[in-house]
């Protein structure tokens, strides 16, 4: 398949990769119908997070159509044929913090989760595309996607919504409603958001919604 | 052997420098005479000191430095040039096996043959975590020490050999393959395991597993210590973790693995580390792309 990949700082080329294969009895292959760059995949390309390689599939916003599943995977959960969006961070859906819904702090979902604490004091969930820090997992700026724990994450669209109307539930929506979420906006809050991009404006569209407030 | 390496890099730096072809390097300009003042010091230390054991673990070390900037020099040059290093490093590797089978030597016959009373030579390891299973799943599991290397980076396997005892295989540090008999000598049920090493065994080792109820209510603390008499003492220790083997990091991604294992039903991979409990090498990992058909029909192994 063709992959977007990381070719050193500031350098990524689309490259003729492998598909993916099921490695674990959770997965899911999912056919990529639509992908974003987010604005933290910055980060990566100019080296600022560390544990990049050459050959890194990027990519953590992304969402289509599933085309095989593992032998763990319920099938009344997910099925070949279901069109889904699959959320960034991966989560195994049975330790403490997926038991709590702190689904970004699972605690089984990185097998790098050592690296990761060393640099950040405490580890993180597993990340698609997102450095050897948070696992190494292939990224969905590509063809076809490897989706771990495919019966815990990934949002089943059932409805006729268009790739467009949902594709940002995958990372950047959530973002910037947990942004509105976190600021405790009372009716009588006068809100300013600091930087209109894609975050900013859904951080202003999520505190319309929390709250009926002045912008 | 120190003293006439030592003269020749110290005496005769641009000839040792072609020899081992890197004489298209400055940087070798300096170095290859520092090796040569390092060799004298070694020299010095075996001809002179009483201690011989310890200064026959100086050269070990200084053939792990060696060794590691031949890889270096190799990486970077091709033809004639490589081909020499090649040589070198073959030379090096034979005279690191030489030294390092020494100084074991030297350092056992200095010490009194008490097992388990050797100063300096015994590691323990502590690590927890908690699972989120209750403590007689979590003890049952462990108990049926057959799973072990399930998710152990080091055990190849485990055998049951008896009610108590089994028979334990783990490849070591340098590639070479350990084998033990072990058995369990404190069982509480839910609660405690306790296990050492019995007879002649390479490594002896002895260790202690407990099971806590977690404040939760829910989950089990799962508290290890392992303790290992390791070849060649502290020095031993510290040319392996020299070439990447840190045990503590090594026992916390083992309990990690276990974790894995109880809580989702298997060891998670990803694309850089496909092969679940083999990912002792942590970086660099192959890169996060998909495994080639040809990768995956190797395996681990390759």
């Amino acid at each position: 398949m063709r992959a977007n990949t990381w070719a050193g700082r500031n350098k990524v080329e689309v490259r003729d990769v492998p598909d993916p294969k099921i490695l674990n009895s959770r997965d899911a292959i999912v056919r990529i119908t639509s992908t974003a760059i987010c604005g933290s995949d910055l980060h990566l390309v100019d080296g600022y997070v560390p544990t990049m390689q050459d050959g890194d599939v990027m990519g953590h916003e992304f969402m289509g159509e599933v085309i095989e599943v593992g032998s763990g995977v319920s099938r009344d959960r997910l099925r070949v044929g279901d069109r889904v969006v699959v959320p960034f961070p991966i989560a195994c859906g049975a330790c403490a913090a997926c038991a709590a819904e702190l689904y970004s702090c699972c605690e089984n979902t990185n097998p790098n989760a050592g690296i990761a604490e060393k640099m950040f004091g405490h580890p993180v969930a597993g990340i698609f595309g997102y450095s050897h820090l948070t696992g190494g997992f292939a990224g969905g700026q590509a063809q076809y996607a490897r989706v771990p724990f495919a019966d815990v994450g990934p949002l089943k669209i059932e409805s006729d919504l268009s790739d467009e109307q949902v594709l940002f539930l995958s990372d950047i929506l959530p973002t910037g409603y947990m942004g509105a979420e976190m600021c405790d906006i009372q009716p009588s809050d006068v809100v300013a958001v600091w930087g209109a991009g894609p975050v900013g404006q859904f951080a202003m569209d999520s505190a319309r919604t929390v709250s009926y407030t002045h912008l | 052997m120190s003293l006439g390496l030592g003269v020749a890099q110290l005496a005769a730096p641009d000839r040792v420098r072609r020899l081992s072809g890197v004489d298209d390097s400055a940087t070798s300009r300096t170095v290859v005479p520092l090796v040569g003042a390092r060799e004298l010091v070694h020299a010095a230390g075996l001809l002179t000191s009483r201690r011989k054991g310890a200064w026959a673990w100086t050269r070990v070390v200084g053939d792990a430095m060696d060794l590691t900037a031949l890889g270096m020099a190799i990486a970077h040059r091709g033809g004639s040039r490589r081909r020499r290093l090649l040589a070198v490093t073959g030379a090096v590797a034979g005279i690191t096996v030489i030294d390092l089978l020494t100084a074991v030597q030297a350092t056992r016959s200095s010490v009194p043959a008490v097992r388990g009373a050797r100063k300096g030579g015994s590691m323990e390891l502590t690590a927890t975590t908690t699972i989120r299973k209750p403590a007689p799943e979590v003890y049952a599991f462990w108990r049926n020490l057959e799973n072990l290397p399930t998710f152990m980076a080091h055990l190849e396997q485990v055998r049951t050999t008896g009610d108590r005892t089994s028979r334990w295989t783990a490849d070591a540090p340098f590639g070479k393959d350990v084998g033990w008999d072990a058995e369990i000598i404190e069982e509480v049920p839910g609660e405690k395991l306790a296990w050492r090493s019995t007879g002649n065994a390479d490594v002896p080792n002895a260790g202690t597993i407990r099971f806590l109820p977690a404040p939760d209510g829910v989950s089990t603390e799962v508290h290890v210590v392992l303790v290992y008499d390791i070849p060649g003492g502290t020095i031993g220790k510290a040319v392996a973790k020299y070439f990447g083997e840190e045990p503590h990091q090594q026992l916390d991604d083992d309990l990690r693995r276990l974790k894995q294992v109880l809580e989702t039903g298997e060891v998670v991979r990803s694309d850089g580390a496909p092969w679940g409990k083999r990912a002792r090498k942590e970086f660099p990992q192959r890169p996060a792309q998909p495994l080639s058909d040809d990768e995956l029909a190797k395996g681990a192994d390759a």
